[in-house]
Formats: structure tokens, C-alpha cells, sequence
């Protein structure tokens, strides 16, 4: 178990040479153990969605080293091969706004990633149909993105995250348009599915009133990370659904 | 798989739909410039079809009678009819002039035919209404396309002629319609002068004391005759015998006759090659004209149809999609639209073509030929579309 999850070490990352570089990301160092859920805290330009972009595989950077789950990912300028294949496979995101595709229903929507890996068409609007079930929306399987709610469409933009069991989830303020509800409903089924799957999340987010319910939080300013312990409150219990 | 390109098209339907029909029209406007071409053609080759001859005899070294004019002698039929091989031989004028019916007039080719019957060459092979012309002047058979009907009297120069037939695509290479009047008719139409002209001719050559001799009765008046009356035609249209070929009669003519004389094959690569080959450019530039604006216009939509898709590609990118589905996608969407635009053009062009005053022929070639023509177009208008969206970095879907 000590070495699953992510781990990075000594992560930095420098846009620019000379004297014009920029250091956005300076020896970071993070570890997010499976069925953990974890904060990622710090103002604008602080070098969160750098972090968030290395941690996704979609930029390179400029030296340390990242683990996911015992295999070595990057280490100082090597990378593995296939990144998109790694983003398929063994990184969900979820974003502040839902990005489903308007032109697929919500259970299409999750279906995608496996059919992307190759999963057969039937297993994977099954495994979809069986995380919207879990999050509350299996009502709505074949409504269109425009057809849902805010929260619903959360919802099937988390199960997307999750469809294919990856080990690690990358939240980017997944709570920023919601009231305090619908923000507390959303940690709690990020933490359900976090316990339930094993999955390691790591969550950006300003919002204060989700702060609380982290275990552990890392503060990131100018590029620097500081690690605390946070107050770890369960999400309010009356906030579990979400409502439509 | 899902098929993201279908999906999108579902999704957008109304979209693609009117998008499609508007292309399509355009699609449709460069079928009918095609189709105007191949009427063209095929009018050219109908004019030959329907002469009934195997040879023409014009006039030395023109490209008579269709292209340039051809004056002959009206009597020289009789000696080429003499030559071996050659079955029948007629006279023949064309004219194409304004012909009044009434306030109106129409444009027509007046074709002047040799006594004869039915078969003779030069002769409307088939009518659809009415009579031959039986009698030596004052009659004509007219296309339908005319709009003349039967009895109705027509102005030809100063004489007056009742329709008594009606032919149906009797048509010069011009697209007007034909009219068919006795042979001394139409020389007498063709070199017509007003009253005037020749009052004045007549006592200019009286005047002229070499014409007008003391001593030779009768001088004058011939002289006088041959000028108010005219002995040529413009070709003689010759049918050959089935055992001989159209290079042994024709040579014979040539040399002994000093004519220039043309086969089916010449006379076709005339009018097509040389009559119309203008009017063929002219269309051909307004078909690679219409083939840029259909491709810009196909390039611009699927590029603003891409465009309007980046964060979704963007995101389709960060979850792992390939970039060849999406190029496939985009790709995709661009030939629906151009299957799209096709039907909705084949079906334009079909409906429209009879509405045109000339021929519009579609032939299934150039219905195939556009169809790849538009794929074509579409996968070439997809490629600044497909350039953009993989050039979109899946961390613009992170922000």
C-alpha cells in the first residue's frame, strides 16, 4: 500500500529560459495514497493548474520525478511513451465546468473512455450505467448534457472521471459553480468513491466552505507546496443528493 | 465504437440539413452549367444526325456550312451525284435569322431543302404534327421549340409561309430551333434585297455602257437577271453508298470538283472542337469557379462547425481520444454534408433543367464524376478544419 497511489518528488517546472524563465512549480513534493482525498489550496498564479497539468500528463516537467501506482512516469526529462494512453487509463478528471460532449447522452458520455480502451460497447455502457446508478442519476441515462441539471451534470462528468477505475482522480474546483448543498454532495461522493474504488483525489479548489472536509491538505504558493493537516469534517449529511 | 461524427450530426441535424441545402444548390447550379455543356454537344450532334448525310460539300477550304459560310453553285449536285459511291445528294441552306410570327419574332435557323420526299437529306426525318412540305414555296415545317403550331403563317424576309408540320429537337448548335422551306425560298431569303437596292443596281448597271451595248440586244437583261437572283447554296449533303466508305467518296470530289468536303467524324470534331469550343471553356471556367466556392464554402462551415467544438476536442483529447478519430469525425462530417449538398443538387439540376430555353442534358457520367468531385472537394475543404483541431492542446480543457 506504501507505494501506490501518486507519488511526485522534487517536481519543478520552468517556463521560458535565461532571464526571462519563469518558475512555476519549484521542488514540489505530493503523495496521495489510494482512497484518499486530498486538497490542493493557493490564489491565482500560485502554480495550481501547472501542478494539475503535470499530475495529467499533459505537460512535461522540467525535472524531479512522478510514480503512479509503483511505475515511474517521469524522472528528470524521461517520460513514459504513450501519455494519452496513460490519461486514458489511469487518470480521471474532473473539471469546474462538467465539458460532457453535447452530442452523446449521459451514459454515452461515461461510456466513451472504455470504448476508447477498447472495452466492448455493451460492457462499457454497462460499468457506466452502474457508476450513474451509484451517483444518483441513473434516472437520467438518456438525457442529453442539455437536458441535465448543474448537478446532474456533475454527476455524469464525475462517473466519467471514474468509468475506468483509474487510480488517481484530478479534480480542478469541481465544486466552484455549485451552492454549499450541492459543493458538500459532490466531496461526499468524491470521498464515497474515493473509499469504494481506491482511488487517489486530488481536489483544486478556492472554495472555503469544502476546505474542512479534507484530511490533508497541500498549500501552494508561488510554486512551493506545504503540506497540513486539515480539519477532515465529514460533508454534511443532509447534502448527500443533490437535487436536480 | 460510437461514431462521434453521427452523433454530432444527430445532435445538430437542423444544422447540417439547411447547411446541406444550400451547398446543394450550389452543387446544383454547376450540374446544370455541366448539363448546359453536354446540351450543347448533343445539340451539335443532333443538327448532324438529322441532316441525314453522310458528307458535306462546302466550298473550298471553309469549315462550312456550320462554322464559317460556304457558297456552291446550286447546279454542281448534279456532278457530284455522278461520282462513285455517292447514293443521294441535295442542296442545302442554313440561315439563322429572326423569324416573325405576327408582333413577334423567334430566332430560328432557316434550313432551305431540295425537292424531294421524305429521306432525301436535309429532309426533318420524323414530324410529330402535320405534313411534309408538298408544294415549291410558301410552306414550312417548324420545331416545336419554335412555338409555332400548325397553320400558323410566319414572316421569312418578305414572304409569308403556313406551318403545315412540326418537327421535336430540330435544333441548330446554337439551340434554335429549326425551320424547314423550299429551296428556292430560301436562296431567294438568303440574298434578298429590298426594292430599293435593286431599283438602284438596276439602273446602275443600265448606265454602264459596257453592260448596256447598242449592238447586243438582250445583254442587259440577263446581266440584270443574274443579279437579282441567286444560284448558290451553302452545301450539299451527300448519303453514300453502305460499300463504300467516306474517304472514297470524298476524295474523287475533292480532287475533280475542287470542294472541300467533310465526314461525320470532321464535321462533329468542327462543331464540337471549333463551333463551341468557346462557349465550352467559358462553362468549364464557370465549373472550376463553382468547384472553388462550393470547396471555400464547405472548408469555411466544418472549419466554424470544428471551431465551435474546441473545448469538447479539447476534451476528447485529454481522456485519451485519438487524434485520428477525431480527424475521422471531422472528416466524416465533411463528407455527410457533401453527400448531403449532392443529393440535394442532383435533385435541383433534375428538376430545373427543363425549366432552361436550351437543352440541358444530365448524364449519369457527370452526375458520378460530381459526386467524386464532391467528396473530393470535402475531404480538402476538412483538412484546415482537421489541422486545427489537432493542433488544440487537451490542457485547454484543464484551463
Amino acid at each position: 500500500m506504501r507505494d501506490k497511489g501518486i507519488r511526485i518528488e522534487n517536481l519543478s517546472k520552468r517556463f521560458g529560459k535565461g532571464d526571462t524563465a519563469v518558475h512555476a512549480l519549484k521542488d514540489v513534493n505530493l503523495r496521495v495514497a489510494p482512497g484518499e482525498v486530498v486538497g490542493l489550496i493557493g490564489p491565482s498564479g500560485s502554480g495550481k493548474s501547472t501542478l494539475l497539468k503535470c499530475l495529467g500528463a499533459v505537460i512535461d516537467p522540467s525535472s524531479g520525478r512522478m510514480m503512479l501506482d509503483d511505475a515511474t512516469i517521469y524522472d528528470d526529462g524521461w517520460k513514459v511513451r504513450d501519455l494519452r494512453a496513460l490519461r486514458r487509463d489511469k487518470i480521471g478528471f474532473v473539471f469546474q465546468a462538467p465539458y460532457l460532449i453535447p452530442f452523446l447522452d449521459a451514459t454515452d458520455n461515461v461510456a466513451l473512455l472504455p470504448m476508447l480502451a477498447g472495452v466492448p460497447n455493451g460492457v462499457a455502457r454497462r460499468r457506466a450505467l452502474e457508476l450513474l446508478t451509484a451517483l444518483d442519476v441513473q434516472h437520467r441515462t438518456r438525457a442529453m448534457p442539455s437536458q441535465l441539471s448543474g448537478g446532474e451534470q456533475q454527476r455524469v462528468a464525475i462517473a466519467r472521471g471514474l468509468v475506468n477505475r483509474p487510480p488517481v482522480i484530478l479534480a480542478d474546483e469541481p465544486t466552484a459553480p455549485l451552492d454549499s448543498q450541492r459543493a458538500m454532495a459532490v466531496i461526499r461522493i468524491l470521498n464515497d468513491m474515493a473509499r469504494r474504488f481506491e482511488t487517489a483525489i486530488i481536489v483544486v479548489t478556492h472554495d472555503e466552505k469544502i476546505i474542512p472536509t479534507f484530511k490533508r491538505i497541500y498549500h501552494i504558493r508561488d510554486g512551493v507546496t506545504h503540506e497540513e493537516a486539515g480539519a477532515g469534517r465529514e460533508p454534511d449529511a443532509a447534502a448527500s443528493r443533490l437535487q436536480g | 465504437m460510437i461514431n462521434l461524427a453521427g452523433r454530432d450530426i444527430l445532435h445538430a441535424w437542423g444544422k447540417f440539413i439547411f447547411t446541406g441545402i444550400g451547398l446543394g444548390l450550389l452543387i446544383g447550379v454547376t450540374l446544370t452549367m455541366a448539363g448546359v455543356y453536354r446540351g450543347m454537344v448533343s445539340d451539335g450532334r443532333i443538327l448532324l444526325d438529322n441532316s441525314g448525310a453522310d458528307l458535306w460539300v462546302v466550298q473550298k477550304d471553309t469549315l462550312g456550312p456550320y462554322a464559317e459560310s460556304s457558297s456552291i453553285p446550286d447546279d454542281l449536285w448534279r456532278g457530284v451525284r455522278t461520282i462513285p459511291g455517292v447514293a443521294q445528294a441535295a442542296n442545302v441552306t442554313y440561315l439563322t435569322m429572326q423569324v416573325g410570327k405576327g408582333e413577334q419574332d423567334v430566332r430560328a435557323m432557316v434550313v432551305g431543302i431540295a425537292a424531294g420526299s421524305p429521306g432525301v437529306p436535309g429532309w426533318p426525318p420524323h414530324l410529330i404534327a402535320g405534313r411534309q412540305i408538298t408544294r415549291g414555296h410558301y410552306e414550312a415545317v417548324a420545331d416545336l421549340a419554335s412555338g409555332f403550331q400548325l397553320g400558323d403563317v410566319i414572316r421569312i424576309r418578305r414572304n409569308r409561309y403556313t406551318v403545315v408540320g412540326l418537327t421535336r429537337r430540330m435544333v441548330s448548335s446554337s439551340g434554335d430551333p429549326m425551320v424547314f422551306i423550299p429551296l428556292k425560298d430560301a436562296q431567294e431569303a438568303q440574298f434578298l434585297k429590298d426594292n430599293d437596292a435593286i431599283l438602284m443596281q438596276r439602273r446602275r448597271t443600265g448606265a454602264d455602257p459596257a453592260f448596256n451595248r447598242a449592238g447586243t440586244p438582250g445583254l442587259l437583261d440577263a446581266i440584270v437577271a443574274s443579279q437579282t437572283s441567286n444560284r448558290s447554296v451553302n452545301a450539299i449533303l451527300i448519303r453514300i453508298h453502305p460499300q463504300f466508305t467516306p474517304q472514297e467518296v470524298a476524295d474523287p470530289i475533292q480532287r475533280w470538283k475542287r470542294l472541300t468536303v467533310y465526314d461525320r467524324a470532321q464535321m462533329e470534331d468542327i462543331l464540337v472542337g471549333k463551333l463551341i469550343a468557346t462557349s465550352a471553356r467559358q462553362i468549364g471556367m464557370f465549373l472550376v469557379i463553382l468547384a472553388l466556392v462550393s470547396a471555400a464554402i464547405v472548408a469555411f462551415i466544418i472549419y466554424t462547425l470544428t471551431m465551435d467544438k474546441i473545448r469538447e476536442i479539447a476534451v476528447l483529447k485529454l481522456i485519451g481520444t485519438r487524434n485520428r478519430s477525431i480527424a475521422g469525425m471531422i472528416l466524416q462530417q465533411s463528407l455527410v454534408l457533401g453527400v448531403i449538398g449532392f443529393v440535394v443538387g442532383k435533385i435541383t439540376a433534375t428538376f430545373a433543367a427543363p425549366l432552361f430555353p436550351r437543352y440541358v442534358l444530365l448524364i449519369p457520367l457527370d452526375s458520378i464524376m460530381g459526386f467524386f468531385a464532391v467528396l473530393g472537394i470535402c475531404v480538402l475543404a476538412s483538412v484546415v478544419a482537421i489541422h486545427m483541431a489537432l493542433r488544440v492542446d487537451p490542457a485547454e480543457a484543464i484551463g
